[in-house]
């Protein structure tokens, strides 16, 4: 058993760094740790836990903006949130289903030091998009804060943005602020049934380029289909691609009407409404339709490529199963299990398409061995080291999360 | 204001710099002629002027990188410059520096609509990459009031934002990747066609970072197709706070407009004396609020708005029933800063953000620095998300006036940061509110900031003097405080 430290307030905080900057220790920073497994593994040293961290201090529906704890758990701010019929519209996907975890836990520091977000990227944006400020301690052990609360604010460099998606590599956060938005009235789902999955993407490119803001698009092939809990969706014995619209009443009505006509010539159309819209796009968000087993990986690539790169992984690797969202833009891919994950696969599929591959699941031995993040390009690499020295130059936080060293 | 004392070391090379700068940008593209120059001693804040050494205007990256590589073995500072129309002093050159021109990188490179997205040198404008576009129908969302004139790549240093920007957000959320050429000549490309970084979000952190982090070669930007109509409301309401309820009562509603603006009574009356747009003066606050989207909803959303007017007290309320009429109702808005500035021989646009609720204490505030100062001013808002533009009418030409002017500025700003706002909304920190960043910040916050732009440039070539009111040297900076011996560390809980 390591050691675990639980501090109160960010003064301990900055004293825990000082004792492993005295002391030569570096920590594991934890929130909930229901993503424990998500990254290269960490060798056995202290745990900074952070989740006395937790609270909401500030929020203010009309000012679109809450402010809490990195270690408040993620759900009690969508609780509250939905209470006032708001939400975080970058759609934080839930890992549980993913990494074995509890299903709902999981804190808004991990939410954010993983930029998670769900279908809704394409149109509201990632986490990044909606972080306004963070306060926090860096590898230095000083406190250090960045943004504010308001929602537009270009003064000094945008450090928020630094510590999202950084795996908890530069600091830890203590305090979050982000930006919060309306919820709509209503939510339905377009359906296009039987779809091979390049033709899919046409479709959603279409659907993408349309006027009709869309908010979630992704394709189910129909082995991912059959996995749903939508009987409609689960029965339909074939792929399934889906077209999210949100918005006032009336407007969602008609914008599924215009899309249905203009989609008309990928053939059989399909609505569906309020609750099994709901449970699709959950179901889809939280990665549920892929087999629970294997390895995962989950691609971010040009959008219009998505077929290749799937059909390329399908030729190098049998087993494979995909799902599609984002337009294409997301792919996430099962394999049955290997020692190398297929990472010299996965690489080579995107070499020519732009993008990266992030090996999601998968044993401690394996993601100990091949790179979990793709490797990159030399001057990337570089610099990023050198910011990882500015903030963290003793290495004291999370580091080899991602990248040997970082 | 002050900027860093030139370089007389640098100062004594610059014939020297010149010919090694000429071989590397041929024919036409290195400026050294003191009337030539003049065009480049100032940007949109007019106030501040500084002749550079040179003007540098590559055509290529490789010259771009080997222009970084010789700047740093001279010690010769560099001020990249796009359009030249930031409003912070954001491209005002230095003495013993050059400016480094991105005008000739002015090509649309790609427009990929199966991607929603184009690629484009970032001397071109924010507008033209509308332009190239909207044959198609789409369009590039934020929309700086300059866009006619400001350039993307100054855009995303600035991360611009717009009347849009509440509902399409900000440059930063708009732009999908960049090619970035460092101080060490790395030529590197972060981002792409697809959605966010493989690592450490250094597109987020470069956007906005006002040129000192690195010079942008090609921006990936996001296009999103036209909505299909839009109308706006015109509203007059007979007090600031009841205007203030009605901006609060549409967004807790949960619309999102495409754009909310408000105009105190001076800006009203000078942008009705100036574009006769049919705005009433018999009013306090204007609010112009768009929706945009399918018909069936814009026509909905206006409705309700109209009655969340009536109810705050609107004493005046149009729809506009034609784009003809919608434009119009714009045309005040949008030409509000040259309206006030006819007023004036000179004024002096503020850009601060507050939290919305705080706008009738902050404006009664300003009235009264403005009696203080005996200055006038006009405001402008960006209601939906806090971001006031004060406008301070002036005369530079009477004696003290100046000085006068951006102290009151100074003062506006404390005073959003003390109800809980920001410096800067939109315009970013440059030179203009250098001095005031230690209102927001404290002496660590400003340092992590420092080292992060010491990993990008560690000489502090890149645009110097700007957004940071002290300069650390990267050594300095690098140091590791460990205190042996001195944690209190057993103090904090342990299981």
């Amino acid at each position: 058993m390591n050691d675990m430290i639980k501090p109160a307030d960010q003064d301990q905080v900055r004293e825990a760094v000082s004792w492993a900057l005295a002391e030569n220790k570096t920590f594991e920073v934890r929130g909930m740790g229901s993503k424990l497994t998500l990254g290269r593994p960490l060798a056995d040293i202290p745990v900074l836990d952070l989740s006395e961290f937790s609270g909401v201090s500030l929020y203010e529906p009309g000012e679109l903006v809450l402010t809490a704890g990195a270690g408040t758990p993620i759900s009690e701010i969508e609780n509250l949130l939905s209470e006032n019929t708001q939400r975080l519209a970058f759609e934080p996907l839930d890992m549980a289903a993913v990494l074995g975890a509890q299903p709902g836990a999981g804190t808004l520091g991990g939410v954010i030091a993983c930029n998670l977000a769900g279908p809704r990227r394409i149109s509201a944006g990632a986490a990044r998009d909606h972080i306004l400020g963070v306060k926090g301690v860096s590898g230095r052990g000083e406190a250090f804060k960045s943004g504010g609360r308001v929602v537009k604010n270009v003064t000094g460099y945008d450090m928020s943005k630094l510590m999202t998606g950084a795996y908890g590599t530069l600091g830890a956060l203590t305090e979050i602020t982000l930006k919060v938005l309306p919820r709509p009235q209503k939510a339905w789902t377009v359906l296009l049934m039987g779809l091979d999955d390049a033709t899919a993407i046409k479709a959603l490119a279409q659907a993408a380029g349309s006027s009709h803001e869309v908010s979630g698009l992704a394709h189910l092939p129909e082995d991912a289909a059959a996995r749903s809990g939508v009987s409609y969706v689960q029965s339909a014995g074939a792929a399934v691609t889906a077209i999210r619209v949100e918005g006032p009443g009336p407007s969602v009505e008609h914008r599924v009407a215009s899309l249905r006509n203009e989609l008309s010539a990928f053939g059989k159309l399909e609505e569906l409404h309020s609750h099994n819209s709901a449970m699709l796009w959950r179901e889809i968000r939280d990665v549920q339709l892929l087999p629970a087993d294997d390895q995962l990986w989950r691609f971010s690539v040009t959008p219009s490529k998505a077929a290749d790169v799937a059909q390329h992984m399908r030729r190098e690797v049998p087993g494979i199963k995909t799902m599609y969202d984002w337009a294409g833009g997301l792919i996430w891919l099962s394999m049955p299990p290997r020692e190398d994950a297929g990472h010299e696969i996965v690489r080579a599929a995107i070499r020519d398409v732009g993008g990266h591959a992030m090996l999601i699941r998968a044993d401690a031995k394996v993601r100990g061995q091949v790179p979990v993040f793709q490797p990159q390009a030399k001057a990337v690499a570089d610099l990023s080291r050198r910011i990882k020295e500015a903030l963290d130059p003793h290495g004291i936080f999370n580091s080899g999360r991602m990248v040997e060293g970082l | 204001m002050k900027m860093p004392a030139p370089d007389e070391a640098v100062l004594a090379r610059r014939d020297e710099l010149i010919v090694a700068l000429q071989a590397i940008v041929p024919g036409e593209g290195v400026i050294t002629d003191d009337m030539e120059l003049s065009v480049y001693e100032s940007d949109g804040l007019t106030a501040y002027r500084q002749r550079p050494m040179a003007a540098v205007l590559p055509e290529t990256v490789d010259q771009i990188s080997r222009i970084l590589q010789l700047c740093g073995e001279f010690g010769c500072k560099i001020v990249p410059r796009g359009a030249g129309t930031s409003l912070s002093g954001g491209a005002l050159p230095v003495a013993d520096g050059i400016v480094l021109g991105l005008g000739k990188f002015n090509r649309v490179l790609e427009i990929d609509y199966d991607n929603r997205c184009a690629v484009v040198q970032p001397g071109v404008t924010n507008l033209g990459i509308t332009n190239a576009v909207s044959s198609n129908g789409f369009y590039y969302a934020p929309d700086p009031s300059s866009q006619i004139a400001c350039s993307i790549g100054g855009n995303v240093a600035e991360n611009a934002g717009g009347v849009h920007c509440l509902k399409y957000g900000l440059t930063a959320n708009n732009v999908l990747g960049v090619e970035l050429v460092l101080m060490n000549g790395d030529v590197m490309r972060l981002g792409g066609k697809h959605l966010d970084a493989e690592g450490y979000d250094l597109l987020g952190i470069l956007t906005g970072s006002e040129g000192l982090l690195g010079i942008i070669t090609e921006v990936t930007v996001r296009i999103l197709k036209s909505p299909e109509t839009a109308r706006a409301l015109l509203i007059g309401f007979p007090t600031i706070e009841a205007a203030g309820e009605c901006v609060g009562s549409v967004i807790n509603a949960g619309i999102i407009p495409g754009g909310m603006e408000m105009m105190d009574r001076y800006a009203i009356e000078a942008a009705e004396a100036f574009c006769h747009a049919g705005y009433p003066l018999d009013v306090e606050a204007l609010l112009i609020v768009e929706l945009d989207g399918p018909e069936v909803e814009v026509d909905y959303l206006i409705a309700e708005v109209e009655r969340m007017a009536t109810e705050c007290g609107a004493v005046n309320v149009r729809a506009s029933t034609s784009e003809e009429e919608r434009m119009t109702f714009w045309a005040g808005r949008k030409a509000a800063f040259p309206a006030v500035g006819r007023l004036s021989p000179d004024y002096y646009c503020m850009d601060g953000t507050i939290p919305r609720y705080q706008l009738p204490v902050v404006l009664r505030r300003i009235a009264e620095l403005s009696e203080h100062y005996g200055l006038r001013v006009a405001n402008v808002f960006h209601a939906g998300d806090g971001n006031l533009h004060p406008l301070i009418l002036y005369d530079a030409n009477n004696p003290g006036e100046l000085e006068k002017t951006e102290e009151f500025g100074a003062e506006i700003l404390k005073l959003c940061v003390e109800v809980g706002g920001v410096l800067t909304g939109e315009h970013g920190v440059g030179v203009e509110k250098r001095d005031l960043m230690e209102t927001m910040f404290d002496e660590d916050d400003l340092k992590h900031q420092q080292r992060v732009k010491c990993a990008f440039d560690p000489d502090s070539i890149l645009n110097p003097g700007k957004m940071f009111p002290v300069l650390h040297r990267c050594a300095e900076l690098g140091r590791v405080h460990v205190h042996q011996g001195q944690h209190r560390f057993p103090d904090i809980p342990r299981f």
